[in-house]
């Protein structure tokens, strides 16, 4: 099923998402690596509201405030900080490589959807700069406000019923190559 | 050799591979997506040969992870090593960085300050061999930490299987290495001998033995496939490099390679650079 979201995303779009499902998505979208995640676990009041807000695992490349190339990171490094996310209301994580092992911290609450990696001047295409928040953490690492124009195929992943592409393919490659 | 023109050389490698896959990538890339069944390795792959035509015709990197600065720098035998070799490929890096551009990423492995130009301690990393002729041919091999992170090194048991432990790890780790991978494989050697022979076996990619092949068919049974979501492609091919080892060890090493495996390669000599 193929499903066209606008942010913020409300729970009702979350439980309409199935694993195997298409996603493309119009709105704010906010970049989260290891650094801001780890300001989030602190506790500290981040410059943004989460409240419905879509996650995005990514350090783009940016030149004089155009997004040339924005493909997503390796979920797997800020897996652990998942239940800090979704707990400040965040509905979709976008990311590669998934988060199987916190997989049970989005079931009735949100959902992970995955971009293909190293799709970066793909991604540019439908990502437009709209603030650097927490400048000071550079390029890569910085929190940036991104407005997505109709961004997508996202696969999604893991759903908020448990559901999860990864450990589907983990265990047996062959059958899922086959649906 | 005039230092300009090393320098140059050196942005002129980083751009092309940063911005362009060496033509048989793609293909192989092509060909997968039409053995690919399900519906979402198809839209992954078709997802990966539509931005790989965005990045060159609109010379931007393909990947916003545009890597560290890794060099592969064969030496002629008979040319005068110029004294302004690793400074002038560092030059080229700090030029590149500005005009590509390229993602700074380069950071102290302590203190995590990044220090914005990619160059710095240990960074280019360049990896030089000897080569017959008078020139210099230098390879810019831009690494990502995606697969960089996927990589391994084990010191095995002789008794145990080697290809086996590869294809299952591989398999393993392929999801988060942005399959399909490119896999090369150091065996033997010494604890630090087994990853050089893995990195360099990514230089001479693809490989065509009868073992390389049952290797890459192995990974394909077992792997799971485009992105860890499924499907047959987890790995494009793999690459065997080996040396002896001790009668007591089995060191074995793989570096993994993401779909995007960027190089470009120029000729540097006493008249001028060309790209090879």
């Amino acid at each position: 099923m193929e499903h066209r979201l606008r942010t913020p995303i409300s729970e009702d779009d979350v439980f309409a998402l199935r694993a195997g499902d298409l996603v493309w998505i119009t709105g704010t979208v906010y970049t989260a690596r290891d650094k801001v995640h780890a300001l989030l676990r602190s506790g500290d009041e981040l410059p943004v509201d989460l409240a419905g807000a879509v996650i995005y695992h990514c350090g783009p490349l940016i030149q004089r405030d155009k997004v040339l190339s924005a493909g997503p990171t390796t979920s797997g490094r800020v897996a652990r900080y998942t239940t800090d996310v979704v707990s400040r209301g965040a509905r979709l994580i976008v990311g590669k490589g998934g988060i199987s092992e916190e997989a049970g911290a989005l079931r009735g609450k949100a959902a992970y959807l995955a971009y293909p990696g190293g799709c970066g001047a793909l991604a540019a295409r439908h990502l437009k700069v709209k603030r650097l928040h927490l400048p000071y953490l550079g390029m890569a690492e910085g929190l940036w406000e991104l407005e997505a124009e109709n961004w997508g195929p996202m696969i999604v992943a893991t759903d908020s019923f448990g559901n999860d592409l990864y450990r589907e393919a983990k265990r047996s490659p062959e059958k899922s190559s086959k649906n | 050799m005039r230092q300009e023109d090393l320098i140059e050389a050196t942005v002129a490698v980083l751009k092309r591979s940063e911005t362009t896959l060496p033509p048989w990538v793609k293909e192989m890339i092509k060909e997968a997506s039409e053995k690919e069944t399900s519906p979402i390795a198809r839209s992954t792959l078709a997802a990966i040969l539509e931005n790989v035509e965005i990045a060159s015709s609109e010379g931007v990197p393909l990947c916003q992870d545009t890597g560290l600065p890794v060099f592969y720098l064969e030496v002629g035998r008979d040319i005068r090593v110029p004294s302004f070799l690793e400074k002038a490929v560092a030059e080229g890096v700090r030029r590149a960085t500005k005009t590509v551009p390229l993602r700074p990423n380069a950071v102290d492995p302590l203190t995590r300050k990044n220090t914005g130009d990619n160059t710095g301690q240990g960074m280019p990393d360049l990896i030089v061999d000897f080569a017959p002729g008078d020139c210099l041919r230098i390879t810019a091999f831009p690494k990502g930490a995606g697969s960089e992170n996927a990589s391994f090194l084990s010191m095995q048991n002789p008794a145990d299987d080697p290809l086996e432990f590869v294809a299952s790890e591989v398999a393993k780790r392929a999801g988060r290495a942005c399959a399909p991978v490119f896999v090369g494989v150091g065996l033997g050697g010494t604890f630090d001998l087994a990853p050089r022979l893995a990195k360099r076996a990514l230089f001479h990619m693809p490989g065509t033995s009868d073992l390389e092949l049952a290797l890459l068919s192995r990974i394909n049974e077992i792997g799971p496939g485009p992105m860890g979501l499924g499907g047959r492609t987890t790995a494009l091919a793999v690459k065997i490099e080996t040396a002896l080892c001790h009668t007591a060890s089995l060191p074995v090493a793989v570096n993994l390679q993401c779909w995007a495996n960027r190089s470009a390669t120029a000729k540097v000599g006493d008249e001028g650079w060309s790209i090879d």
